[in-house]
């Protein structure tokens, strides 16, 4: 009997992408939590810190790059983390183990997920940041071209640690207590909700093992004026740094994710 | 394709847990073509062996091979596309409709069933635009074999299909699973129903503490073809039983003395639930 070929890892993770899209969309309290969360915020930090962080830059400006920032490791590592223990305990992953369907293309299928909202994140934090406090966006290529590597390496990194760390929470139901603390903390760390530069050095020195630090880094040197980068921790933006770093750590979700990946508790 | 008269073929199957030996060293064949179903309590080591089986599992001693190949080491997608599986209860896709999640599923195999056909087939076209947290106990279990069936697999693993489902849909299911197998597919089930069993089954076998006591078929197991007959009839106004070898004999002498039609006459032998509750009873 001649067996037609099997579809392929891409065309599947392609499909798992739609699907996931398509259930993410359907659970509104998650569509409203996670993607209208950062403008929530955004609205109440813009309303209470009305000041200039240095010439010519609001603290809702700085405050949008951190937002930024921190929406690609809510959607990615925190949202992963917490939903792959919650498909462990229901089933969706112990099916999908029964079907020819590789691991990879469930892999595909979150990334696309998590690509597609942090998308919508950015396009709704920017909408209202220009229309209600004045955000200024990047007028030339180099600043949009940092951007694109920047959300790129972000995307990478935080979604391949999600899917390591999702083998942490014992259950799906206590994923969230032991997830969220940690992103908390991060951004309190990583200058997210204050500037970075006013921490102590404690906290930055922590916070610079850590992806988030160097993706708020990133966004600023997006979306801030250049002159702002004498008042970063090394008196400029470190963009190599910045890409070294987030490599670094996108390798090793990569190996992470591959070894500690469980289909079942 | 390679084609074997076995489907699965299990020798001195071992898996052993910290505290206890899960399963002790069995040996199992199930043919081509045959539903073969695998009974035995809670414990006993079945879900054990079919997890083995189905991939899910390592195993710590013995050989399988399943549809002519070792689960443990082989081109694991190839394989699985051969392969059907429904798990004990499920609770996943509870958001996606049922035409949906079977149009989804399908594009994981080279040779995918007809979506509308399969729907047909489970009897869910009523429900196809219904969402899985919507469905009943037995229409989500009818979702579940219909993802089982979806990519034409040769053989076809059912653990506690039927659970959860009132006489009707059971009786829906059991003539699903024979137009399976009048279709070629093989199927190993397991299940807690010794009437489903009976009526499904071409083999089955009997496993307690991770041992099989007796592979055989539903007519034959524990002797049953062997046990005596229990002849009841009323005469007088009073019930009577007799216990016998020959109960034809004793039926035409019964018939020969009183004559004419005999008052609540029936004539049993004990029933598959019968024999194997004095199995496990024996030996557990």
């Amino acid at each position: 009997m001649s067996q037609s070929k099997l579809p392929s890892t891409l065309k599947i993770g392609i499909s798992r992408g739609f699907l996931e899209i398509k259930q993410f969309m359907r659970q509104r309290e998650s569509v409203v939590f996670t993607l209208l969360f950062p403008v929530l915020l955004l609205l109440i930090f813009g309303s209470v810190f009305k000041d200039e962080i240095a010439p010519g830059v609001t603290f809702s400006q700085y405050f949008v790059a951190g937002m930024i920032a921190s929406g690609l490791v809510n959607t990615g590592f925190q949202q992963l983390a917490i939903t792959i223990p919650m498909e462990r305990d229901d089933g969706t992953l112990k099916r999908l183990r029964g079907t020819p369907a590789p691991a990879s293309s469930y892999f595909i299928g979150k990334i696309i997920l998590v690509f597609v909202s942090m998308s919508i994140q950015v396009i709704l934090l920017l909408i209202f940041g220009v229309l209600l406090y004045g955000i200024t966006l990047p007028s030339d290529a180099t600043h949009w071209i940092t951007f694109i590597w920047v959300m790129l390496l972000g995307l990478i990194s935080s979604t391949l640690l999600g899917i390591a760390f999702s083998s942490v929470p014992k259950s799906g139901r206590g994923a969230s207590a032991v997830v969220s603390p940690i992103v908390i903390i991060l951004q309190f760390f990583s200058g997210v909700f204050f500037v970075f530069t006013q921490l102590p050095s404690w906290m930055q020195n922590f916070a610079a093992i850590f992806p988030l630090k160097w993706l708020t880094q990133g966004m600023r040197a997006v979306f801030l004026p250049d002159s702002f980068a004498a008042q970063e921790v090394a008196g400029s933006w470190e963009l190599g740094k910045i890409a070294l770093f987030l490599g670094i750590w996108s390798i090793a979700g990569f190996f992470l994710a591959l070894k500690t990946f469980r289909w079942e508790k | 394709m390679s084609s074997t008269a076995s489907a699965i073929e299990v020798h001195g199957l071992l898996k052993s847990y910290p505290n206890h030996v899960a399963v002790a060293g069995i040996d199992l064949e199930v043919r081509s073509g045959e539903i073969f179903a695998l009974l035995g309590p809670n414990g006993a080591g079945k879900t054990t062996t079919v997890e083995i089986l189905e991939g899910y599992r390592s195993r710590d001693g013995g050989s399988i091979s399943v549809l002519g190949v070792d689960p443990a080491n082989t081109d694991v997608r190839a394989w699985r596309n051969r392969i059907g599986i429904v798990l004990q209860s499920t609770k996943d896709a509870a958001d996606l409709t049922v035409e949906e999640a079977i149009s989804h599923f399908a594009g994981y195999y080279s040779n995918p069933k007809d979506v509308d056909q399969v729907i047909t087939a489970v009897g869910l076209s009523e429900k196809r635009k219904a969402k899985g947290e919507q469905l009943s106990g037995g229409q989500r279990r009818r979702l579940d074999v219909a993802l089982g069936i979806l990519g034409n697999p040769e053989l076809l693993f059912l653990d506690e299909p039927t659970t959860g489902f009132d006489p009707e849909a059971r009786r829906a299911f059991w003539d699903l699973i024979r137009q399976l197998k009048n279709d070629g597919t093989t199927i190993l089930m397991t299940t807690h129903y010794l009437d489903e069993a009976e009526a499904l089954a071409d083999r089955l076998a009997v496993m307690t503490n991770g041992k099989i006591l007796e592979v055989s078929t539903p007519a034959l197991l524990g002797g049953r073809a062997r046990a005596k007959a229990r002849v009841s009839w009323s005469e007088n106004g009073r019930s009577n039983l007799e216990i016998t070898d020959s109960p034809t004999q004793f039926v035409n002498q019964l018939s020969a003395r009183i004559g004419g039609e005999i008052a609540d006459l029936s004539v049993s032998r004990p029933n598959l639930e019968d024999i194997y509750l004095e199995m496990i009873g024996e030996k557990v």
